[in-house]
């Protein structure tokens, strides 16, 4: 189980991006793409991210660390070891500058989904990897290429790979690369965003085992954000369900796959191909799309797709409530909710 | 069973700067009548080509070289073979997409973006079913309550059953000219738009009146895809090939597609080649699986069998990379990484990764033969493995 001290809080985040229109490019609206979540994440746990395409998982990341700025709330920052008041930051509206001053950027760091866009191409294994040890440490030359070589070992690649271009390597390998990178300036907290779709399954495993193996090791704490369930499953020891922007179930891995509360996470559960004979749990196939975030539904945003909305649901947003010990639930059903699959779906969970 | 597609000892070769890409050596399998065959595998392993290849759509610079492609368009009544690679390009043009359609990952591709929805789908049905949407005509025209008079009744019902025949005649080219019969085809278009619509509600869409009247760019990516799958089912093929047809999509949508498909099966509607590299997709809705490493075919048995009894190394090397859904070890990963087709390895192309290997796999291609029952397999060792 991973120790009781918090690395980040995230309180009522959200995240408005402006859509223009008309003749004067004026803001017409917004997609409202991450609508107030709070999260707190503690040292050493992987928090796997899910939902659909376009329910903010990308936006939730990418505020985290700080690669664009949160429209509101706050990203609290707790420094490791302390955690009397002094040791917090709010880091949610800290220019890149103050980041770094107060030695925060280099804890927060992040793994992208397409291996081959987030390295430069012009640029060789060497350089990549030394870009960041050149911004964050104060190594001599000397001991900069040593430390090189010694990440490239730790995910697997050698001394050989050097010299290279990344064209010059596999999908896998070129992931290796970034996470080489992203480890170099011995970061608290790594943001994996769908590390793995990218790739083949057979090189798919390879990945998620050095992240478990690098986790361990230098007892890491992860966001991993994937729409792919049985990775996050593998990976992950507390699991995030989103939909249009905001959190809707949350609670450990074990937890969530047995006993889900929300109706959403049960349509998501229900909807995994299963690559094997096992058994699986009777379909709940889900009439429509995820709405538009630019007008989320009144009321609970998952009402117009949800098999059991009533009136209230229309009228009333739910709010995550703590519904088992650790395990929150974001619907007006709240534990009824498990009841009401069972007897229309007869699902065995 | 019979039948509907066989493919054997195809080789498809792509001729490019870089050198010659080997990316079909050999590769044989057969489709069972009113079956879901899945083809399996990681990206690259030739898949698309395969499909591409029984289609005769395969980009340039690839090449056909050698091999057969026979389809059984008359197994029902127990008669008729034709080898595709073998027929004209006009005979190709009038199967694709009338005998075999064929839906791709992405759907924006296939869709017209200026035409609406109903149009689309109404277009494939005139296209490939004017027969047939005529002789619904006809038989409203004698049933139905207007009645038109006499000698115009006399008139359409010529004009139907010759389009029955042949649509395409210079009799309606010569009709086009006469001004109060030039809309001839307006009635059988609004019948096209009435199947249609019927199609997309059997799909699952709702409002599909509504629907109809829409554009490409009014649906999400979930109802795109499924309006491709009636385009396709419009023509009433046999055979559906579906290549990722699923694969970018979200979980819920991909589930309401996977529910289609098996439903589509149930109703017996036709053959479907199903090709994916998510073995989750082929558990869920294929009969028999086809497992593909660079270029080759490894394993053929039903489904069942390659996911509780898998033969080949790559197989099983395969199905336990995947996290499952009582995954409670760690995960067994494949080392290094899907060959180049350029130089591929020799012997078994499967050898440099493979934890059976025997000294014979370096030098020499295992042929696919029949282990047990309908369980092929090409492995030197896969007893061992
Ligand atoms: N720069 C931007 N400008 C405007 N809208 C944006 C921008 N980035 C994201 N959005 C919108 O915000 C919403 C959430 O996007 P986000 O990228 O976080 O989704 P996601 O959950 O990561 O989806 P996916 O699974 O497809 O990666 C979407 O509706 C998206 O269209
Ligand atoms: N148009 C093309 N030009 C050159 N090589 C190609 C072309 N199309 C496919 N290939 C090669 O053929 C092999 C098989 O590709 P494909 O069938 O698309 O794989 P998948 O199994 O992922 O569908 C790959 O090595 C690919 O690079
Ligand atoms: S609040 Fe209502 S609509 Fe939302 S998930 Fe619960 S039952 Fe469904
Ligand atoms: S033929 Fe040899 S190398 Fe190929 S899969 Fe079988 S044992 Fe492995
Ligand atoms: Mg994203
Ligand atoms: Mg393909």
């Amino acid at each position: 189980m991973y120790s009781q001290n918090k690395i980040l809080e995230l309180r009522n985040l959200k995240k408005y991006y402006p859509v223009y229109g008309g003749v004067l490019r004026r803001v017409k609206n917004h997609v409202k793409a991450l609508d107030g979540i709070d999260l707190d994440i503690y040292r050493g746990e992987c928090v796997g991210v899910v939902g659909e395409s376009g329910c903010g998982k990308t936006t939730a990341s990418k505020a985290i660390v700080r690669l664009h700025t949160p429209t509101a709330g706050r990203i609290l920052f707790h420094r490791n070891g302390r955690d009397d008041g002094e040791s917090i930051t709010d880091i949610s509206r800290l220019k890149r500058g103050a980041l770094k001053r107060k030695g925060i950027r280099e804890k927060l760091q992040m793994v992208f989904q397409d291996p081959s866009t987030s390295l430069n191409p012009r640029m060789l294994v060497k350089h990549i990897i030394t870009e960041p040890l050149r911004e964050y440490t104060d190594l001599s030359s000397r001991e900069m290429e040593n430390r090189v070589v010694e990440l490239l070992n730790m995910v697997g690649l050698s001394k050989t790979h050097l010299m290279r271009y990344p064209h010059e390597f596999s999908g896998g390998q070129r992931q290796r690369i970034a996470v080489a990178r992203a480890i170099a300036s011995h970061p608290e907290f790594l943001v994996l965003d769908e590390p793995t779709s990218a790739l083949d399954v057979s090189v798919q495993a390879q990945i998620l085992n050095l992240l478990l193996s690098l986790r361990d090791k230098f007892n890491l704490t992860y966001l991993f954000v994937t729409h792919h369930l049985l990775v996050v499953k593998y990976i992950s020891t507390r699991i995030v369900v989103m939909y249009l922007g905001k959190i809707v179930e949350m609670s450990g891995t074990k937890d969530l796959f047995a006993t889900p509360f929300h109706p959403y996470t049960f349509a998501l559960l229900s909807g995994i191909p299963i690559p094997g004979s096992e058994q699986r749990m009777k379909r709940i196939v889900l009439s429509g799309d995820v709405p538009n975030p630019l007008n989320p539904p009144r009321g609970c945003r998952f009402h117009t797709r949800c098999p059991f909305a009533f009136k209230q649901c229309g009228d009333e947003e739910p709010g995550l409530e703590e519904i088992a010990p650790g395990h929150f639930s974001a619907c007006h059903l709240k534990s009824r909710s498990r009841q009401k699959v069972r007897d229309k779906f007869g699902n065995g969970m | 069973m019979g039948n509907i597609l066989e493919i054997k000892n195809l080789v498809v070769n792509f001729y490019t700067y870089e050198g010659v890409v080997k990316a079909l050596n050999d590769v044989s399998f057969s489709v069972d009548h009113g079956s879901t065959f899945g083809l399996v595998g990681e990206s690259g392993c030739g898949k698309s080509v395969t499909a591409r290849a029984i289609m005769r759509i395969i980009q340039e610079p690839g090449r056909i070289e050698s091999g057969q492609v026979i389809l059984y368009p008359e197994t029902v009544d127990g008669n008729g073979s034709v080898d595709l690679l073998k027929q004209s390009e006009a005979y190709m043009e009038d199967l694709r997409g009338n005998q075999i359609s064929m839906i791709f990952q992405e759907p924006n591709a296939a869709l017209n973006p200026i035409m609406s929805i109903g149009d689309q789908v109404a277009e494939s049905f005139l296209f490939h079913q004017k027969q047939i949407l005529c002789e619904t005509i006809l038989s409203e025209l004698s049933d139905g309550q207007h009645r038109p008079s006499k000698a115009v009744l006399m008139c359409l019902k010529t004009i139907y059953g010759k389009a029955a025949d042949d649509g395409d005649s210079f009799f309606f080219k010569l009709l086009g000219s006469v001004p109060f019969l030039r809309n001839w085809d307006r009635r059988l278009k609004s019948v096209a738009i009435r199947r249609a619509v019927s199609l997309i509600g059997k799909l699952g869409i709702p409002q599909p009146e509504r629907i109809v009247n829409l554009y490409p760019h009014n649906l999400s990516g979930g109802m795109k895809q499924r309006i491709v799958i009636a385009i396709g089912l419009a023509s009433n093929p046999l055979l559906l090939i579906a290549d990722e047809a699923t694969s970018n999509l979200d979980v819920t949508i991909q589930a309401q597609i996977l529910e289609l498909l098996k439903i589509l099966k149930k109703d017996g509607i036709s053959s479907i080649l199903l090709i994916t590299h998510d073995l989750g997709v082929v558990a869920e809705t294929c009969d028999r699986v086809g497992v593909m490493y660079a270029g080759n075919i490894c394993e053929i048995a039903d489904v069942r069998e390659v996911f509780e009894a898998p033969l080949h190394p790559y197989t099983r090397a395969l199905l336990k990379s995947v996290p499952k859904i009582n995954q409670d070890d760690r995960l067994a990963s494949i080392p290094g990484n899907v060959p180049n087709l350029v130089n591929p390895p020799s012997g078994c192309r499967f050898h440099p990764r493979c934890m059976a290997a025997l000294p014979i796999c370096r030098h020499e291609a295992p042929a696919l033969v029949n282990a047990h029952g309908r369980h092929l397999v090409a492995c030197h060792n896969s007893s061992v493995a």
